[in-house]
């Protein structure tokens, strides 16, 4: 018994569906008491799936199905359904990905913190209520006695996230599971809660399960890392030895495409004349006040140029009104005041259905979501079809030739044509929703987090792909992004928006190496970098 | 939220108005006239005419919709046709009748409903969930017409374990009572159960598979608990709402089920008004159904606002 690891993983296999799909295959990792254990894959690696397990708890649909866990001495596999209740939330406790919808909207945060303790019995309310208050305070909670009888939807994302650290804390666990907990906050954000994390697990001395997709974070704050990739382990090595020395191909794969890149962009003249010109737009939600202004303001006096063939970045946080901006552009939120050219020509910002047709075809906006931007019962086909018969009149043959040139100019097999969205990946989708943009024949392609669902390796050929269309097409973008990373790889302008407000312009290579504003300073410190130590030396400085 | 809850209150007696207006407009657009039916085969044109007098029916249009709206607003709906009774006293003995059934079948109704819903929410496709769905599209596709006459068939007629008639004003003491109720309110809350048992299923199975159910479920409750305490509370609005308008179905169940039962109800007293054409008791139990309607409506919504923190702290 003294021997044994503390959390010990053999042979896990865990299945999916009717069909008894492994979704998990053969994986065994052992973690001591107090270490930090990463688990580190795209998704579908099964890294949720294996750290749900350790609570004995598979999502509906899966089932483990082989292998032991044993976790503080306890064999998981073998508790019964009143054993497992005793077991989650009091030894080992859970934080997951998105604060906001694992809260339950209906009850006062307080009410939810307090029910793990009372529910297990182990303090009496208020007892518990003060251990809540006190547990705030160490997570660096604005006033951490009060701010528990708010609802979930009254505080911001990043406290939110903090609070369920609060959550899975008040009993004490022995180990602690967080599942991807800070991929929906902004990066600013991100330092201050993995610091709060990084503190708590240290001074409680629990033993962590750490699964994310990002390496920069879990170089912060691992102590031993394991690659999955399809359910199986590719390597698992304490956390400095595999950033530096990887003996994976695909653990290299993975560090190769988190490094940051800049993209050698197409030469565009000196001259080239703008595709779009914007002035002074101000818009925002609400109906409008009596000023004429909208009541509640998103954007101000926002003004930019794009030359042919060039791309302008935009970056800020949630809520910093860049998708609102990308929207204007594409006619689907009305401007209060400014006006637009395209290609020298007035564009109409109050409703796109009031627009020329060739206003509407030479400005495209590609969404982020992919999923829910496609058709599911149409053929990629028929999807591509439409814009073609609606722009250009092709019909018939023509149709279907184009249909395959498109699908060959985004690198995508040409006998998906006959496939539904269904069929395709995260990647492809959005492939083929590119496609559909070209199919107009745009000169002005607006790409709204065109990357930001989608694995590091999957986006970062997503960003090639739209680089080599520019080279080949002459397309301009305005490329909108929450990521420093892509929006330095593949612009050559970037414009940083912050409460609605351009802060700040410059040119790729003088953004991050001398930022000017204090947001954009803060925005560039806060990127996670692969070199461990680095959150002590955001957070000093900080 | 008063704001919000006034705003409902206000489009409540809005569409309260509309109806009343439709009533009257519809009610005169009937054949026949109501002094002509009152004479019967004795009228000469005399009397008709000194009766159309007294009853104001030679007024325009405008003036005896106002003189009938202004007598409603005042709580006079006039005099019965039929007996020449004001109509408040005729409605007044049977309101509190069908309100009793009503009332009784939904007391039946939502708890009976509420637990197989969430029966079969838990445990999705299981024997108990196909034998619950199985049961309540029966109840809810069998007319409540059907459903009490079988009902009498099988209690009454074959068994003789029930009345076959509920006739309330005669019932002896509180089991009397209940003995004479038993099959209306079975005949009546059963398509109801039904209904209201299907959509809670579907409401309930949707928010157990929503992430902070989960938590809940990782924070060591049992599955019975994350159901009800906090997944059920979130739902409480779109499930009130489906609710009202199954029970919605009540009114229009009621007809039939006090005419089976010969239970001396509202409904009754409506359907015997258009067969003697008594137009003043027609508009007011139609009033009184539509006024039934937009209250439970009303309820439903005042319960969602109340039960979502978003909308209670709301201006």
């Amino acid at each position: 018994m003294q021997d044994r690891p503390f959390i010990e993983v053999r042979g896990l296999t865990i299945t999916a569906g009717r069909d008894r799909r492994q979704i998990v295959r053969d994986v065994s990792f052992t973690a001591e008491k107090g270490e930090v254990v990463a688990l580190i894959g795209e998704s579908g690696s099964g890294k949720s799936t294996i750290a749900l397990s350790l609570m004995g708890y598979a999502r509906p649909g899966c089932t483990i199905a082989g292998g032991t866990i044993r976790v503080a001495g306890q064999d998981v596999r073998a508790l019964d359904a009143a054993g497992l209740r005793r077991f989650r939330g009091k030894t080992v406790s859970y934080v997951a990905q998105s604060a906001a919808a694992a809260f339950n909207p209906g009850w006062r945060i307080r009410s939810q913190i307090v029910e793990a303790a009372t529910l297990h019995g182990t303090m009496g309310k208020a007892e518990a209520a003060g251990r809540e208050a006190a547990l705030m305070e160490t997570l660096a909670l604005p006033d951490p006695a009060q701010i528990g009888a708010r609802y979930p939807h009254q505080v911001s994302g990043g406290q939110l996230q903090r609070m369920m650290a609060a959550m899975a804390m008040i009993n004490a666990p022995e180990v602690i599971i967080f599942d991807e907990p800070t991929t929906a906050l902004d990066v600013t954000t991100q330092v201050e809660v993995l610091r709060a994390f990084k503190a708590m697990v240290k001074e409680q001395g629990v033993t962590a399960i750490y699964v994310s997709h990002d390496l920069g974070v879990v170089a912060q704050m691992a102590d031993r890392i394991l690659v999955l990739k399809d359910g199986e382990v590719m390597e698992n090595a304490e956390a400095g030895e595999l950033l530096e020395r990887p003996r994976a191909a695909f653990t290299k794969g993975l560090l190769e495409a988190s490094r940051p890149r800049r993209l050698e962009l197409p030469e565009a003249p000196a001259d080239a004349p703008p595709v779009l010109e914007v002035q002074g737009i101000t818009a925002g939600y609400g109906g409008t006040g009596p000023d004429g202004l909208p009541l509640y303001p998103v954007l101000h006096d926002i003004g930019f140029s794009i030359p042919r063939g060039r791309t302008l970045g935009l970056i800020g946080e949630s809520g910093s009104g860049k998708s609102t901006l990308g929207r204007v552009l594409a006619g689907l939120v009305p401007a209060a005041k400014g006006s637009a050219l395209i290609n020298g020509r007035e564009l109409d910002l109050r409703d796109a259905a009031r627009r020329r047709r060739q206003d509407r075809r030479e400005l495209q906006i590609v969404f982020q979501m992919a999923d829910t931007a496609l058709n599911p019962r149409q053929s990629v086909a028929e999807i591509l079809g439409r814009p073609l018969g609606f722009y250009h009149g092709l019909r018939g043959q023509a149709r279907t030739g184009r249909v395959a040139e498109l699908l060959d100019m985004v690198r995508l097999p040409r006998h998906l044509a006959q496939a539904g969205p269904r069929a395709l990946s995260g990647g492809q989708k959005q492939r083929v929703n590119l496609a559909r943009t070209l199919a107009a024949e745009p000169a002005l392609v607006i790409c709204d987090e065109v990357t930001s669902a989608l694995d590091t390796v999957v986006a970062n050929a997503v960003v090639e792909l739209l680089v080599e269309l520019q080279r080949e097409l002459g397309l301009s973008y305005l490329f909108i992004s929450h990521d420093l990373g892509k929006v330095e790889a593949m612009c050559s302008e970037v414009m940083v928006l912050w409460k609605g407000r351009e802060v700040e312009r410059a040119a790729r290579d003088s953004l991050t190496r001398d930022p000017q504003h204090p947001y954009t300073k803060e925005l560039v410190r806060a990127v996670p970098q692969l070199r461990r130590g680095w959150l002590e030396e955001v957070t000093a400085h900080g | 939220m008063t704001r919000l809850i006034a705003k409902r209150l206000l489009l409540g007696l809005l569409t309260l108005w509309l109806v009343a207006t439709l009533v009257f407009a519809v009610s005169g657009a009937l054949p026949g006239d109501a002094a002509a039916s009152i004479l019967g085969q004795d009228a000469t044109a005399e009397t008709l005419a000194a009766l159309r007098a007294q009853m104001g029916l030679d007024d325009p249009l405008a003036l005896r919709y106002a003189h009938w709206l202004g007598g409603i607003l005042q709580g006079d709906f006039g005099l019965s046709l039929a007996n020449g009774r004001p109509v408040a006293e005729v409605i007044g003995t049977r309101l509190p009748n069908s309100l009793l059934l009503a009332g009784l079948s939904t007391l039946v109704a939502i708890p009976v409903s509420l637990a197989l819903g969430i029966a079969s929410a838990m445990r999705p496709d299981s024997v108990f969930d196909r034998l619950t769905t199985f049961l309540s599209v029966l109840a809810l596709s069998t007319p409540s017409f059907l459903i009490a006459t079988l009902t009498v068939l099988v209690f009454s007629v074959w068994s003789g374990l029930l009345p076959a008639l509920s006739n309330i004003d005669r019932a002896e003491g509180f089991g009397g009572t209940l003995r004479v109720m038993a099959l209306p309110v079975l005949a009546l809350s059963l398509s109801v159960i039904g209904q209201m048992a299907r959509m809670t299923r579907a409401i309930l199975i949707g928010a157990l598979s929503e992430p902070y159910v989960e938590t809940a479920i990782l924070k060591g409750t049992s599955p019975l608990r994350a159901a009800i305490l906090h997944a059920l509370p979130n739902m409480a609005g779109p499930i009130v709402n489906a609710s009202a308008l199954s029970l919605n179905a009540l009114i229009s169940g009621v007809v039939f089920v006090e005419v089976i039962f010969a239970y001396p109800g509202l409904t009754k007293l409506m359907v015997d008004s258009v067969a003697t054409r008594d137009l003043p008791v027609m508009q007011a139990c139609a009033l009184i159904f539509c006024a039934g309607f937009l209250i439970l409506v009303l309820v439903a919504d005042i319960v969602a606002i109340l039960a979502n923190p978003r909308l209670r702290s709301a201006g």
